[in-house]
């Protein structure tokens, strides 16, 4: 089989998918090679250091963003995993047709594209006369975080199947404790990968959070558009590294919660931000 | 449903209500309104906002942007195919490490992803200096700010969007079809022009799907590779929202942006199920 399949592959397909690897990755690695790069000008290499990243830290503007950031993505973490969570468990219980109706209620920040979003909730914020701060933002993270949640929960939920709580309530368990000793252990490794996800897309947002954002609640991603604008640094490029080691490592640790006691199959791609 | 079930559900069904829902009813609500010289609402119906938009500059505005989907959907599907394929061709360990190397750009930023091609791209960027050094050019090419740079971030955006759906789709492929038509005598060349295309339509479908409604929205490349000549229809939205204050005027072209991207949507699912259809009916 394993010939079979070699043979279909041509020099030119092998040739054509590793040049398109690199055109993917070179623009990465390059803002992180340039980010440990001596000279302030981005164009050669002149020897290697670290000082860019300690001027990030000295830098009050980005700290601050930094500090708002983790504000924003913890509150929304814990309120949209809560949210979602609860979302996925009332769901499987439904049979009516309501279900369709709150499942497509809960893909509706999906599907919707994000500039809409963003300025769908400006217009709501300014008419409730609401001053656009870190509120504004956490609100609007919290609100598309529910659904990446629920969609994550509740494949886990399916996975699991309804023998074992079956198996509680026959054996005379309440219906929290059934929730407390079977559901919960069980959909646990999906509830936290959910929560490094919206954690994740909460910290990297751009588009949602550059309409409901104030003054005084700039976000790193606001602080790195406005800085690119202006054209491109050191610091900005030991930032964007920071952040870039940030999301894969939170993704590759959501991925290995998910994957654990899954086929090889179904663990590729189960990450997928749609 | 009982009791309590209700009141677990409830709280995200208001939450989405309120947050959701409402908002976009408000943009369409909006969009009817009219604005005073300061950019407050004014909330006396009309339809000037509509009729605004067929203005040839918005018009020609609104136009670029398809086009630039359409070239930036066509680009993604014809270099994302050959790599999908070939990633099927390979074994599991190695089809692993590709899925993953494919699925790490999603959770890049796409902010610091478009950044990066202003490192490559601008007048003292690494690719002029390049160019320079091994005497191809003499004077660095002006690249940055300019539609062919605009149309390079968004592929290269996109390209990850394109090749999942379509890898999917290639696994999920009858491939006893395959070993049939080689036993009769088929080329590999006839075999995949008559077989694996046509299966993997659906696959190719949705990643078009993906990256045209995508791009139409993506303001933010168009912004920092493109400068001031670039401008595409989410810029001139973003612009009455953050800049212009024309918020009725901005609703208006966000309610045609979502009626567009609906009708695309569908043109390409009904060519779809045709499609499906008729393959249903040669079988049959």
């Amino acid at each position: 089989m394993k010939t079979a399949q070699a043979s279909k592959r041509h020099p030119w397909l092998s040739i054509h998918s590793f040049l398109l690897m690199a055109f993917i990755y070179i623009p990465v690695l390059l803002i992180i090679v340039f980010s440990f790069n001596d000279s302030r000008m981005s164009t050669s290499w002149s020897g290697f250091t670290w000082k860019w990243y300690s001027t990030l830290f000295d830098n009050r503007t980005v700290m601050e963003a930094l500090s708002n950031s983790l504000t924003i993505a913890f509150t929304s973490t814990i309120i949209s995993t809560v949210l979602g969570t609860m979302a996925a468990l009332a769901i499987r219980k439904m049979q009516n047709r309501g279900k369709q109706g709150v499942i497509g209620l809960l893909y509706m920040p999906i599907v919707v594209p994000d500039i809409i979003m963003g300025l769908s909730l400006l217009i709501l914020f300014s008419q409730l006369k609401m001053d656009l701060g870190k509120m504004t933002v956490i609100i609007a993270h919290i609100t598309f975080s529910i659904s990446y949640v629920y969609v994550i929960v509740s494949s886990r939920l399916a996975n699991m199947g309804k023998q074992l709580e079956e198996a509680a309530n026959d054996l005379g368990a309440s219906s929290w404790q059934t929730f407390r000793f079977v559901t919960l252990p069980s959909i646990w490794p999906g509830v936290i990968a959910g929560a490094l996800i919206a954690f994740t897309l909460s910290i990297d947002d751009f588009m949602i959070s550059f309409f409901v954002s104030g003054p005084n609640s700039t976000t790193l991603p606001i602080y790195i558009y406005g800085s690119v604008k202006r054209g491109i640094s050191p610091e900005i490029n030991a930032l964007c590294t920071i952040m870039i080691v940030v999301s894969v490592m939170l993704i590759i640790l959501a991925q290995w919660l998910l994957g654990r006691g899954k086929s090889d199959k179904e663990k590729g791609g189960s990450l997928l931000p749609f | 449903m009982n009791k309590r079930s209700f009141g677990v559900l409830a709280p995200v069904v208001l939450w989405l209500s309120f947050f959701m829902v409402i908002p976009m009813l408000a943009v369409i609500f909006v969009s009817f309104m009219q604005r005073d010289n300061l950019g407050n609402i004014v909330w006396t119906f009309s339809l000037d906002n509509y009729a605004r938009f067929f203005e040839p500059l918005y018009l020609g505005i609104y136009w670029d942007t398809i086009w630039l989907s359409v070239l930036t959907t066509v680009f993604c599907l014809l270099l994302s195919y050959p790599l999908a394929y070939y990633m099927t061709t390979l074994g599991p360990k190695a089809q692993k490490f590709w899925l993953i190397g494919i699925t790490v750009p999603f959770w890049i930023n796409f902010l610091i992803r478009t950044y990066a091609w202003i490192i490559l791209l601008r007048t003292q960027g690494v690719v002029n200096s390049l160019l320079m050094d091994i005497g191809l050019i003499s004077e660095p090419l002006q690249m940055l700010y300019t539609q062919g740079a605009v149309l390079l971030g968004m592929v290269y955006t996109f390209i990850p969007y394109m090749v999942l759906p379509i890898y999917v789709s290639l696994e999920q492929m009858d491939k006893r079809l395959l070993e049939a038509s080689s036993d009769l005598g088929a080329s590999r060349w006839r075999s995949f022009w008559h077989i694996t295309l046509p299966q993997t339509k659906s696959g190719m479908m949705t990643g078009s799907v993906l990256v045209f409604v995508t791009t139409t929205g993506m303001f933010v490349v168009a912004d920092i590779l493109g400068g001031a000549k670039s401008q595409m229809i989410s810029n001139i939205i973003q612009n009455q929202f953050l800049g212009a204050r024309d918020w009725p005027f901005g609703s208006a072209l966000s309610v045609i942006f979502v009626i567009s991207s609906l009708v695309i949507i569908g043109l390409f699912n009904r060519a779809l199920r045709s499609s499906y259809d008729s393959s249903k009916e040669a079988k049959a």
